[in-house]
């Protein structure tokens, strides 16, 4: 065998980097959704009774609604009582105070995913929000922030500490009722961020949640809360690896975007959860409802994600353009591998006057993967002036893969002009040979085509995820040529 | 709101069963009626049925024709027949049911039309049996089921190896609603042998003032080497509502391509599915729909590509007006190994007032690496730089107006390859677009 196969082989059969677990004493409740587990979550968490009426209200709407079935995605039906609602690291104060407090087993996790939360202080400048299995761990930055009228914190800690703007805010985007996954997070929510950006307040860092399944069999249901208000700004990065398991887990999370007059958000997302092995054994069903209101006039939210991990994608996050003059993006780079299955893309509902919005997505699938974009561009009848352009464009590495594209388009006003463009093809041969041609081997021609392929998206992610998000997309690439 | 009824359908159906006695097509029958049954009226919720609600038709309470003749004047067909009918053959479907004795057409022994059931008990059995509701398309979807289970004096066409038939197949299907409500279910196999070539022509005209829902299947099996041309033609009163299936499987290699313009009418869904089960298959389809009032049009196509090399291309236009709806929902699948296909689907919308609107999903299913396929699908206005251009030459905005949408619409009436029918189109345009030279 030549080297050049040697090493290919190797790194074809290279393993999920984060797929270790952390010995850490945890503390979980029992398998299973009741309305008691609903309580005992609240309880634990010690939170305010309108919370805990708010949790029943969409428990027992949950329990009238069935799975839905409509997307291009094959599993075996889940069973809600076998998961592990709530699992939380313990930790001997509820509150770490700094980082000196946090349980050294966990920043050992961290440093070995590559986030250093001690470092990260003095370095990079990101504040850093850390979820693992169901709790907020540890976040970074919160004085500095607080100087600026700031609220950067976990979810229970806003909950604790500032009621009355979750109160305020809370549902407001994504309503528990929206769909079946929404409302099973409502119910049993556990944490998760919340920002909160004052009135014309520019976030002088990118705020980032890194959130991280630890404990066996349990669920992640997390629940993010971003507020601009007028004028504000913020750049938000998440990111999530889970260990490597037999068996299915289930993350099922929410988050919410709200943008005042003039205000902006920017959401990147770098996902990573375990994909299953290459049969499709275990890997993260990953059912997310993700949702940005441009409420105020001249808002912009932005969606950016590179999509690698998960057995299974399910998510559109979306922007509902109420505002006049107010614009929506998505950016997508999804990329499949071995058994993955992913059904992802945006909903862009126009609604204001002169709104515009933009999608670029970029599909890559290999090995025996499915990768679906599913979008809906949606113009009411007020929505003068409305622009879109969206474009999706998906890459066949191998032959045992599939492409698919399901874009709807629903125009109610003259005055909008829309446009769609997709197509699927194989990386041509005639690139490889040029690149081969110049002495690039194989596998690094097809990474250096996919990475311009997928550079539109990849220039939307801020500095510090584009050089991992670069580096993610070659990494699981890796062996799905030849 | 008025309730969805569909009960009586049983009665109906047993009645209808007990009439035509044993032998005649009756499992084919039962097998449709009972797969309506089990499925029941597609509702919203149904990803194929998003944006066309066909349910709301049966709160109305329908006539369903029995056997025996269905008469009608020979001025009405005249009426409803598009010009040029006397140089074709003409078939007339009264009611849903072939009428053969309306109908004046030219058989030989390399071309023949019958009656479904004449074919089966005659020398075609053995045709009917091979083809006769094999389409996966047709058998799983409840409003074809609804159409198996009514059909009766259903088409037969059979065009021999080699036989290029010299006039056009037009089928003039009219619907008598001076009485009843009408629910019509025209059903037709046409086989085109090998290297054979064909032209089929079909229009809808319902005479009477109250509603009629004609519920159609057409199957056409595409042998060889054969050429078929399959145009719809949709100027119906606004209480004509149709769904209408036109489901070619092409069985060897060869050509096809479909032209539907749809002009008038109430609720229309077409559905055009191009099965393409042999290597190196070619198909290209186009389709208009220039709406106005309250009409709702859907077009819903197909192309499945079974095996390598086939070759789609699709090209749909709409103009929207008034309180009209205009749906595109076309779909590509390739099958895994279907290697080097290529396959192209644009979609092009105007919408010209506040109050109409346009929905379009443009989707690609792709199992095969090899392949090159595309989509595109706009909706917006007329260009206004375009209307600047002509109104600077000292053109009105109406006329302008009308040249742009005409060039528009021409993109699609060119494809029609039969010169009377082109013209005839082209006539409902200008008269659409009141522009006269």
């Amino acid at each position: 065998m030549s080297d050049e196969m040697q090493l290919l082989e190797e790194r074809a059969n290279r393993e999920y980097e984060f797929g270790f677990t952390t010995e850490i004493e945890t503390d979980t409740i029992p398998k299973g959704l009741t309305e008691d587990t609903v309580r005992l979550i609240s309880k634990k968490k010690n939170e305010p009774e309108w919370l805990l009426e708010w949790r029943l209200k969409a428990y027992r709407h949950w329990k009238t609604l069935e799975m839905p079935k409509w997307a291009h995605l094959k599993y075996p039906e889940i069973d809600f009582q076998d998961i592990i609602y709530y699992a939380a690291p313990k930790t001997k104060k509820a509150q770490p105070g700094s980082l000196d407090e946090v349980d050294p087993e966990l920043l050992k996790t961290f440093d070995k995913l590559g986030i250093s939360l001690k470092e990260q202080k003095r370095l990079t400048g990101v504040a850093v929000d850390v979820v693992m299995d169901s709790v907020s761990v540890a976040t970074t930055f919160q004085k500095q922030l607080a100087e600026k009228g700031i609220i950067f914190c976990s979810m229970s800690e806003a909950i604790q500490k500032h009621p009355d703007l979750v109160r305020k805010y809370l549902g407001t985007v994504v309503p528990m009722t929206d769909n079946f996954f929404a409302a099973l997070n409502s119910a049993v929510f556990s944490d998760g961020s919340f920002c909160y950006i004052p009135k014309g307040v520019r976030c002088p860092m990118e705020l980032s949640t890194y959130f991280r399944i630890n404990q066996e069999n349990s669920g992640q249901f997390e629940r993010t809360l971003i507020v601009a208000e007028d004028g504000a700004y913020v750049s938000y990065l998440e990111g999530c690896t889970a260990p490597r398991r037999d068996e299915n887990q289930l993350h099922a999370a929410i988050v919410e975007i709200l943008a005042g007059d003039e205000a902006e958000v920017k959401y990147s997302t770098v996902q990573n959860w375990y994909p299953g092995d290459e049969n499709g054994v275990g890997g993260v069903y990953n059912f997310v409802t993700k949702r940005g209101m441009c409420r105020g006039h001249h808002s912009k939210i932005s969606w950016t994600q590179v999509e690698t991990g998960s057995a299974i994608t399910w998510k559109y996050p979306s922007v509902v353009l109420k505002g006049d003059y107010s614009v929506g993006e998505f950016y997508s780079v999804a990329l499949t591998t071995g058994a993955q299955q992913a059904d992802t893309g945006t909903k862009m509902n126009h609604i204001g006057k002169n709104t515009r919005s933009r999608i670029v997505s970029k599909g890559i699938s290999a090995g025996k993967s499915q990768n679906s974009y599913r979008g809906l561009v949606q113009v009411a009848k007020g929505a003068e002036n409305a622009r879109n352009f969206s474009q999706c464009d998906s890459l066949l590495l191998g032959d045992k893969c599939g492409a698919h594209t399901f874009p709807y388009i629903e125009s109610k006003n003259n005055t909008a002009v829309l446009e769609h463009e997709a197509t699927t093809s194989k990386i041509g041969e005639d690139q490889l040979f040029y690149c081969e041609q110049r002495g690039i081997d194989a596998e690094k021609a097809v990474a250096l085509i996919v990475t311009g392929f997928a550079k539109e998206v990849m220039q939307n992610l801020p500095m510090e995820f584009a050089v991992e998000a670069q580096k993610l997309l070659a990494v699981s690439l890796e062996g799905s040529v030849g | 709101m008025d309730t969805i009824k569909t009960e009586y359908l049983k009665e109906k159906f047993n009645e209808l069963q007990s009439e035509t006695g044993a032998n005649n097509l009756q499992s084919w029958r039962n097998e449709g009626f009972r797969t309506f049954s089990e499925l029941g009226l597609p509702t919203r919720k149904n990803e194929e049925w998003k944006y066309t609600g066909v349910n709301r038709l049966f709160t109305r309470d329908f006539a369903i024709p029995h056997q025996g003749e269905d008469s009608i004047s020979a001025e009405i067909i005249s009426k409803a027949a598009i010009p040029g009918a006397s140089e074709m053959n003409h078939l007339v479907f009264v009611n849903g049911k072939f009428n053969k004795a309306l109908s004046h057409f030219e058989t030989s022994d390399d071309f023949e039309i019958c009656t479904i059931e004449e074919a089966y008990n005659g020398k075609f059995k053995e045709d009917v049996e091979t083809y006769f509701n094999k389409s996966s398309e047709v058998k799983k979807d409840s409003i074809h089921a609804l159409n198996t289970s009514f059909m009766y004096d259903s088409l037969f066409i059979k065009v021999k190896k080699g036989h290029t038939v010299p006039k056009p197949v037009y089928l003039n299907h009219i619907f008598d609603t001076t009485q009843n409500h009408l629910l019509a279910s025209p059903r037709s196999l046409i086989i085109v042998e090998e290297a054979a070539d064909v032209s089929i022509i079909e229009s809808y005209y319902t005479h009477g003032s109250m509603d009629s829902f004609s519920n159609e299947v057409v199957e056409i099996i595409a042998k060889e080497d054969c050429h078929i041309e399959a145009y719809k033609i949709q100027n119906d009163n606004p209480n004509g509502n149709h769904v209408g299936t036109t489901n070619i499987r092409q069985v060897g290699k060869c050509l096809v391509n479909t032209v539907v313009i749809s002009l008038n009418g109430g609720m229309i869904r077409n559905n055009t599915d191009i099965i393409m089960e042999k290597d190196a298959n070619e198909a290209h389809m186009y389709g208009l729909y220039f709406l106005k009032g309250h009409t709702h049009v859907d077009n819903h196509t197909l192309v499945d590509n079974q095996k390598p090399l086939c070759f789609s291309n699709e090209l749909y236009k709409g103009i929207v007006d008034d309180y009209a709806t205009g749906v595109f929902s076309g779909k590509i699948i390739v099958r895994p190994d279907a290697q080097k296909i290529n396959a192209y689907q644009s979609n092009k919308n105007i919408l010209l007032s506040a109050t109409g609107s346009v929905n379009s999903k443009p989707q690609l299913e792709i199992y095969a690496d090899d392949v090159k396929c595309s989509h595109g699908c706009t909706v917006g206005r007329l260009d206004e730089e375009a209307m600047f251009y002509l109104r600077a030459r000292g053109i009105d905005k109406d006329r302008a107006r009308a040249i742009l949408l005409k060039a528009f619409a021409d993109d699609i009436v060119d494809h029609i390859k039969l010169e009377a029918v082109k013209e005839y189109v082209e006539g409902l345009i200008a008269e659409r677009l009141e522009l006269h030279d």
